[in-house]
């Protein structure tokens, strides 16, 4: 089999079929070629597993969650009955704010449905349209007190209730007793609906609101705000804080034993369990320097150990990409140190030390387990005004939300997770276009 | 100097942080079980609109978590109000004694159900307590005789009640951290395993193994720990419909589509049975008010009053509309009296 052949280019003691073109040659690149095949069949159902699970996700909360920015309201004549609003006819403001305006919608339901008679049935008509009703009448008032004594059709938000059936949440089908809506509420609802009372508008009350317990009542508005002054503590602090430390430890410290240990230690903290970072702020901010429980303050503080490893090592990153050569002309200039830094080095190295802030700052806006041990997982219903207002931010929202019981918090979760997904989005492209815009390649 | 400013302006607004925290807060803080949040929280949205005090912030911490940030102390810095899905304990009683904070309102705000419920497309059970027990603890009496305690072998429901279905054991429950598997080991297994001579015997000899061995629930897979969100177990009952949950009541109203409770000891638990006092496993709510922060923070005793109202805890109160079983008549006026009273916890 080794016996030496000669050929035209020259003796071989390979076999001619494990020659290039050989049988055995063959058969090797077909084999070759398959595995190279797989390889790729691999990679491409890992990306499509992925891909799948992004959909189905996206699918279930788009699919849950859509039905929430459209809300039901009810068309009510409401009449302004002076002798319910004011007895003694003085138009006193006074008066006309304490008030009894659950009267007032207990005789429009009265007046409006037949079948109204009794205890047990107002309760259930009264289920029919939301408890803000009563404070959108007073309001109303209070802004014209000329409506008293008069009627006047007015659109009031429809219970929750009432808009989880319209919107097919309760199967109208099921035996009365299986259903949380009676058969008496159906057939209010059909004559309302057969008079054109009732009508789904854009959900304005979920993007302007504060958290609720009722759920067509309840809002972001107060959430978002409390997102944004925590992200704005987290930005003032972890962005300056870590852009400095990185430009010490990259362009001054000598390299020694200690920085080597500083920046292990860095490493480390940028993968250590926020809820950590939560206690950190428990015992420090809030036990020791004694700032206040819920407030946005400390949530941005705490948020800012959580940041900051990561914007020193984004921002060290961005330091090391930028050529020694640009340093050494500088330097070769006569800049001093601090010059070369600040005039030359700094600004060639933001654009990748702003992606690094942006991304630490949408991971920290995503985060809900360090802000439960310092008190901001809460129901808050006034709309926080400042960094030291009782305040919740948007993830925990969500999560108080997924743990309700009423159903009609369902379709409202999914929606506070869009939101919080478009904000999450709208970041990271602001990271993308910062890159392409400024980065410069070497 | 311009780096030194910045750094004086960040230190100073942290100051009048702290400052403005220490100084007044008009807010009433509020801790606490999360059994309870949703009940607490609708009060204090009503109050919050009504009433013209600011509405009441209300975190939820689980019951020992709001225990331990009620008892710290007195002052703006510690809550003014817990909730709380069981009593006190003496030990916690002891320890906010020992902080300053000697007068405690208890306030009983009513009750919640916990139900044993499956999905609507299985028949509903008929279960009692010993079948419970039997079902889900780690160790039982040896089905053979004997008093000796042998690892759980029932699989099936069927082996421990002929009359059960033949469905396999498969429960899915709240993790230990959470207040309503401490009520259900208190109301269901330490009730369910008194019955056995041999664990009887086992209480005279050594009554701590007894303890653990009524209270254990097994880990051989019938048991499943699905998380604190109520509505995943429901979710899964929904999926699964041989398996049973162990939830809260007003979880199971807003679900009567999906998911059905199983009788115990031949109640069900519905509004009736639960505030009769007939549905075996149900337990006690409260509220805790400092009583040193009354007058301090504005609002607290209004704050109570609205809560005690018959508007709120009554029969047709709002709460109840939210899922609270409300007191019976007799006792909700005792609790109006003890309130306007201002009746601080002597002792347990």
């Amino acid at each position: 089999m080794n016996k030496p052949t000669t050929t035209a280019r020259g003796v071989y003691t390979i076999p001619e079929e494990r020659r290039i073109g050989g049988k055995a040659h063959l058969a090797l690149v077909t084999r070759r070629n398959a595995a190279e095949r797989r390889f790729r069949a691999y990679g491409i159902a890992a990306l499509g597993l992925s891909l799948l699970f992004l959909v189905t996700l996206f699918v279930t909360i788009i699919g849950n969650g859509a039905s929430a920015f459209r809300q039901t309201y009810v068309k009510l004549d409401v009449n302004f009955a002076a002798d319910v609003l004011d007895p003694d006819g003085k138009r006193d403001p006074a008066t006309l704010g304490s008030a009894n305006y659950l009267t007032l919608v207990r005789n429009t339901l009265r007046s409006q449905l037949p079948d109204t008679e009794g205890r047990a049935a107002l309760r259930e008509a009264q289920g029919l349209i939301s408890s803000a009703a009563n404070y959108q009448l007073r309001e109303m008032v209070l802004a014209d007190p000329l409506l008293v004594g008069q009627t006047r059709p007015v659109w009031v938000l429809a219970s929750a209730l009432v808009d989880a059936t319209l919107k097919g949440g309760i199967d109208r089908n099921l035996p009365e007793s299986d259903r949380k809506i009676s058969d008496r509420q159906l057939g209010w609802l059909d004559k309302l609906a057969a008079e054109g009372r009732i009508e789904r508008r854009f959900n304005s009350v979920l993007f302007t609101a504060g958290d609720s317990r009722e759920p067509e009542q309840a809002g972001i508005w107060g959430a978002v705000m409390g997102s944004f002054y925590t992200m704005v503590v987290t930005l003032a602090l972890s962005f300056p804080i870590g852009v400095a430390a990185a430009i010490y430890l990259e362009e001054f410290a000598p390299r020694n034993r200690w920085t080597d240990l500083i920046e292990v230690n860095i490493n480390n903290l940028a993968a250590v369990p926020s809820i950590v970072y939560g206690l950190l702020g428990l015992a420090v901010f809030i036990n020791w320097f004694g700032l206040p429980r819920s407030a946005p303050l400390v949530g941005g503080l705490v948020l800012t150990l959580m940041t900051l490893p990561v914007i020193i090592i984004a921002s060290r990153a961005a330091l090391t990409s930028v050529p020694p050569s640009i340093r050494e002309a500088a330097l070769g200039m006569g800049a001093s140190k601090m010059q070369t830094v600040t005039h030359h080095v700094l600004p060639l190295a933001l654009p990748g030390m702003l992606t690094g802030a942006i991304i630490g700052m949408s991971r920290a806006l995503g985060e809900t387990a360090p802000l439960l041990m310092i008190g901001m997982v809460a129901f808050i219903v006034d709309v926080p005004t400042g960094f030291t207002s009782h305040a919740t931010v948007l993830p925990v929202q969500i999560y108080l939300w997924a743990d309700s019981p009423e159903r009609a918090f369902v379709e409202r979760t999914s929606a506070a997770i869009l939101v919080l997904l478009g904000f999450m989005v709208a970041m990271n492209a602001l990271a993308v276009i910062l890159r392409k815009r400024f980065e410069r390649r070497w | 100097m311009k780096h030194n400013a910045l750094a004086l302006a960040i230190v100073a607004a942290m100051a009048a942080g702290a400052a403005q925290a220490q100084g007044a807060r008009d807010t009433i803080s509020i801790v606490g079980s999360s059994t309870v949040y949703p009940f607490t929280t609708t009060v204090a949205e009503t109050f919050g609109k009504g009433s013209g005090f600011k509405t009441p912030k209300v975190e939820s911490t689980g019951t020992g978590g709001g225990m331990k940030l009620f008892c710290a102390g007195v002052g703006v810095q510690h809550p003014d109000i817990t909730n709380a899905s069981r009593r006190i304990k003496p030990s916690e009683l002891d320890d906010c004694r020992k902080n300053g904070v000697a007068d405690i309102i208890e306030i009983k705000v009513g009750y919640d159900g916990i139900v044993v419920a499956n999905s609507k497309k299985a028949p509903t059970y008929q279960l009692t307590r010993k079948d419970l027990w039997l079902a889900l603890a780690k160790e039982v009496p040896d089905p053979k005789g004997g008093d000796k305690l042998v690892a759980n072998p029932y699989k099936s429901w069927k082996e421990i009640d002929p009359a059960l279905p033949d469905n396999k054991i498969e429960v899915l429950g709240p993790p230990p951290t959470s207040g309503t598997r401490d009520s259900f080991v208190e109301l269901v297994m330490d009730v369910g395993c008194k019955d056995f001579p041999a664990m009887k015997a086992l209480e005279a000899a050594d009554a701590k193994r007894h303890k653990a061995a009524c209270q254990t629930l097994r880990e051989d897979g019938a048991f499943i720990e699905a998380g604190e969100n109520d509505n995943l177990i429901v979710q899964k009952l929904e999926a699964n419909p041989g398996a049973l949950g162990i939830f809260g009541y007003s979880f199971l109203e807003e679900n009567l589509d999906k998911v059905h409770g199983s009788l115990v000891d031949g109640h069900s638990p519905t509004f009736e049975e639960v505030a009769d006092g007939k549905y075996p496993i149900a337990r006690e709510l409260f509220i805790y008010v400092k009583k040193a922060h009354i007058g301090v923070i504005p609002g607290i005793k209004e704050f109570i009053a609205e809560y005690t109202s018959e508007k709120a805890m009554g029969k047709d109160g709002y709460l109840a509309d939210k899922g609270l079983i409300p007191l019976p008549d007799a006792m909700l006026k005792a609790v109006q009296a003890d309130v306007k009273a201002g009746k601080v916890l002597t002792g347990l």
